[in-house]
Order: C-alpha cells, then structure tokens, then sequence
C-alpha cells in the first residue's frame, strides 16, 4: 500500500468554543469543503470513515452531501486513537478496490456540548468499577497518573511539559485559524496556572472546541489529476499491545510503553524512511505529557528521553522537529486530532503558516495511552 | 499472613459517590471486600495473578481461576491530586488524592484508590504534601452507601503517616 493512495482534499469549518451549527451540518460542510478543495464530485463518493464517537453516520453523510453508491464504510474506536486509521482504512480500500473516492472526517461539539466524564449514569462497568468510585473521573486524571509515574522514572519536569504546550501556543499565533491564534502563552502563565489533576495543568490541556474537518482520498494514479499537489499515505498503522488498558493502562509490567511504541514498529517496517528522515511532526497531544511518550514511542529518541527531547526549542520553528505547527489540539483546536492530519497535508502542500521549509515527509499520530494509529505522509 | 484489615462500622452516605458497577469478572472482588477481605483473581492452573479480573487466564488459557487473598499491604505507584470542574459530589471534596497502589506480593497486581486518614474519613482526608512515589500503605475498607445500593471499597493509609 505504500504510496498508493494520496490523500488530494482537506476540509475545515471554524473552530470555535460555541458554533451555532448542528454536528451534523458541520460534517456536511467539513466534507464538502474537502471534496471541493479535491476537485471531486460529491456523487463520485464510494468510500466513508470515521469514528465510532461520530455522531453523525454513514447513511446521514451520504444522503446529505449526495453521495452515490457507497462501497466501503468504517468507524473506528477509541476517541482520538483513531484518527490516522480513518484514514488508513480508507487506504486500504482505495488500494484493494473497495472504494475509489474516500472521505474521512470528524465533527464534533466538545466546546459548547457536554463533557463526556460529566455523564456519570454512563460509566461502564469495566474498567470504570475499578476507577470512577475513587473520584478518577476525567481523562486529566487518567493521564495524570501516567504523567507523575513519568516524570518519576525519567526526571520529566514541568519545564518539559510547557516546552511542548509553548512550541504549539506559539504555532497558534500563527495561525488565524487557529482558536488561540491571539493568545500568547508565557512560562509565567503557565507555572501559575490552575491545577486540573496535579501534575496537570490548565495549560496540559487541550482545547474545547466545537469544529469539522475532512479529507479526501483517492489512489495515486487518479491523485495526479487532481485540482492540488497529492500528499501520499507513504505508510499507516494501527497499535493496540499487549496487555494495553486504554487510558488507565495500569495493569501490565511496563505502563509506559503504550500503542505508539506498536504503532512504530508497524509504521516503520512498512516505510522507506525512518525517524531521522521525517521534516516536520503533528503529535496527538490532548495533554502535554503524549508529546514526550509519542517521541519516544516512534523513535525520535530513547526510552525516557521523550522530556530531554523537547529542551533548545528543539519542537519550534527551526528545532530538530518541528511539531504540531498550526498549534495541534492544545492551542489550534481539539477535534479528536483530525486537525493534526489536515495541517500535515499543507506542510507537504507547502501551505503551512508555520512552514517547514522544503518540508517532504510529515508523521501524524493519533492519540497515545489508548489503541492508536498514525500516517507517515510525503509530497 | 494476613494483616489486619479495618472495616468502617456504620455505612458513610454515598452523598452522589459514584458506586462502582460491578461485571461478570469483578463481581467476586466486590463480594470479599464487602467481608474486609483484599483478594486478587488468580488462574488455578498456572498461579499467574491478574488484575483487572478476566474469564480466562492470558498465560495458559485456562479458565479455572481462584480467588487469593492478598496481605493489603502495597506502595504507591503513582497518584494525582484533582481539582474542578468534576463531578458535584467529588468537586465538594477537591483538591482529593487518587492513587495508584502496586501489591507487595505483586508490583504488576495495582489498584486504584484513595488515600485516607481513617477508614470512613473522606477523600482528601490525607495532606497531598505527605504523599510520595513508593510510600508504604495498607489496605482499609469503607462501607458506602444503604440498603441494596450498599457497596464496601478498599482504600489505603499511609503505613508512616
Ligand atoms: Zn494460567
């Protein structure tokens, strides 16, 4: 499947605490901003994915934007996990004959809807008997505890955390579309934050957004002809380890070694390119402390050295890897990491407002402490 | 050996708690603790423990399991403090501890729970400063809750408090 498919459109609404819009009209418009960008007839649409958290289905998607026969659909689990595998379904689709034209998308009402953790009538009996009663309610809480068990082992501080929230406020601020986009973010402003679960802070967190995005996918012959530059799946992988508890995974002999580490292994086998050769990254980061745990996951460095990673400005402009460059879920926008994969498209378009320069090959990853996926793209 | 384990004699109001919902698999946990008894599942054929509690054994398949009372005595492994927005019944409680305990028998076997001052003392009954990455604890149990929706919870004191 390697460069076999191309991903030829991205769609985007706002994004924005409260949109007025339904989901569901914000999918629509996501969807068809990307095929519109593709250059592609909605009706010639055959190939459908998302997430298993999407509320708005296949059928309400294809009779609206006025899809025709629809071949292949998919939903994918595990929130954020699954963002990269939307599209690594699509993929393999494309590339097996399955689907032709493949749309991917996420919308969702995290900033003016509720939060999921507040509905407590929903907590399911496993693992939430083994948590909730205990006042662990919140995914900062969950992932809290990887991060204090994390900086214990290797020596993280807090220091290291605000490196990653300050490299992707600072790509926010270029970026107009981007939720923080006029929001500067200082280590002042960060040590004095408000806790939300110690060792996390306000600023750990990522946004709460209301917002769709979408993309295109169609094999790399037809790619060619299409209205821009293709952007090619070089390699896409899905990871869920051994013995791996999504979110509260406390129960294995090595908790932090999660999916990216799976993920990796997979992507890499797969690919031309290695870590060394990848120009420019978009990291899941719906908490601060993913950013570290991801690098090391995807061998950018070793085990444990995720946090020393990020000292020198080495996620900034210019640094050794350039990170999240239109700000990612903790200061552009949280849509379950979609935006990740569309910013990744315009670093190989070269269209980016934070542009790495002559920027060939992009990783995406999707959310890690849960089943995961991730793309390996290049122009 | 067993050590002692304290049980809170009369229940503590549930006050919006949520009670933990047991399954199939788990059902047996809550059962012991409901007799002040700390126990882990464990595969009848192998021996190997396993925790959260699962229909078979992922080491030799089998699924014949017993269930081993353990010493609830642990350290913890790691823990966060949490402060609002949370639920309402919790946010009344915040800033309140929530820790990971790793067994002495068996640092892979961890629990979750709350560190307290007394058995029915409430969360955030221990000042966050005293608490440490690797600390000792014992294993205490509360009763939560009346009538059917009564339910007993582990919960840890710190062994040096
Ligand atoms: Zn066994």
């Amino acid at each position: 499947m390697k460069d076999a498919t191309a991903i030829v459109g991205i769609g985007q609404t706002p994004f924005a605490k409260r949109l007025d819009e339904s989901e569901k009209s914000l999918a629509c418009r996501a969807i068809l901003g990307a095929l519109e960008d593709a250059g592609i007839a909605p009706s010639e649409v055959d190939g459908l994915a998302s997430y298993t958290m999407e509320e708005t289905d296949e059928v309400e998607v294809a009779k609206a934007i006025g899809a025709g026969d629809v071949t292949f659909f998919s939903q994918v689990g595990y929130g954020g996990g699954g963002s990269c595998a939307t599209v690594a379904h699509l993929v393999g689709a494309i590339a097996t004959g399955q689907a032709t034209v493949g749309v991917a998308w996420r919308s969702r009402k995290r900033g003016s809807g509720t939060r999921p953790w507040g509905n407590a009538a929903a907590q399911l009996p496993t693992p939430a008997q083994w948590t909730r009663p205990f006042g662990l309610l919140r995914p900062a809480d969950e992932i809290g505890m990887l991060a204090r068990r994390y900086m214990h082992e290797y020596g993280a501080t807090r220091d290291h955390l605000f490196n990653v929230a300050l490299a992707c406020r600072n790509r926010a601020n270029q970026n107009p579309a981007a939720m923080m986009y006029e929001r500067p973010l200082t280590r002042e402003m960060y040590m004095t934050a408000r806790w939300i679960s110690e060792p996390l802070c306000l600023f750990d967190n990522c946004l709460e957004t209301d917002g769709a995005l979408a993309c295109v996918l169609v094999s790399a012959d037809r790619a060619r002809d299409c209205r821009r530059r293709p952007v090619y799946v070089h390699a896409a992988a899905q990871g869920l380890p051994a013995q791996h508890h999504g979110m509260v995974n406390y129960w294995n002999d090595d908790p932090l070694r999660g999916p990216a580490w799976t993920a990796a292994q997979q992507l890499w086998k797969h690919a031309d390119l290695g870590p060394a050769d990848v120009d420019v990254a978009q990291i899941y980061d719906a908490f601060t402390v993913l950013v570290p745990l991801s690098l090391e996951g995807y061998g950018f460095c070793g085990r444990g050295e995720g946090a020393a990673f990020t000292e020198g400005g080495a996620l900034e402009s210019g640094g050794r890897l350039p990170l999240n460059t239109a700000g990612g879920g903790l200061s552009e926008a949280y849509v379950h990491g979609f935006n990740l994969i569309t910013e990744g498209v315009r670093q190989l378009r070269g269209t980016s407002t934070a542009q790495v320069p002559d920027a060939s090959t992009c990783l995406v990853t999707a959310g890690e402490c849960v089943p995961t996926s991730a793309l390996l793209l290049r122009s | 050996m067993t050590a002692t384990v304290t049980a809170s004699v009369t229940p503590v109001p549930a006050d919006g708690m949520l009670l933990p919902v047991p399954d199939d698999d788990g059902a047996p946990f809550w059962a012991y603790a409901a007799k002040g008894e700390l126990r882990v599942q464990a595969c009848r054929d192998c021996g190997a423990r396993r925790f959260p509690p699962r229909p078979c054994c992922p080491r030799c398949r089998s699924f014949e399991d017993e269930w081993q009372r353990v010493s609830g005595r642990g350290r913890v492994w790691s823990y966060v403090v949490a402060h609002p927005p949370l639920l309402p019944s919790y946010a009344a409680l915040a800033p309140y501890d929530v820790a990971v305990v790793e067994l002495v028998e068996d640092p892979a076997i961890r629990l979750v729970g709350n560190l307290v001052a007394a058995p029915d003392a409430p969360l955030g009954s221990v000042d966050a400063a005293r608490l440490r990455i690797g600390a000792p604890v014992r294993a205490v149990f509360c009763t939560l809750g009346e009538g059917d929706e009564r339910v007993t919870v582990p919960r840890w004191m710190l062994e040096r408090p």
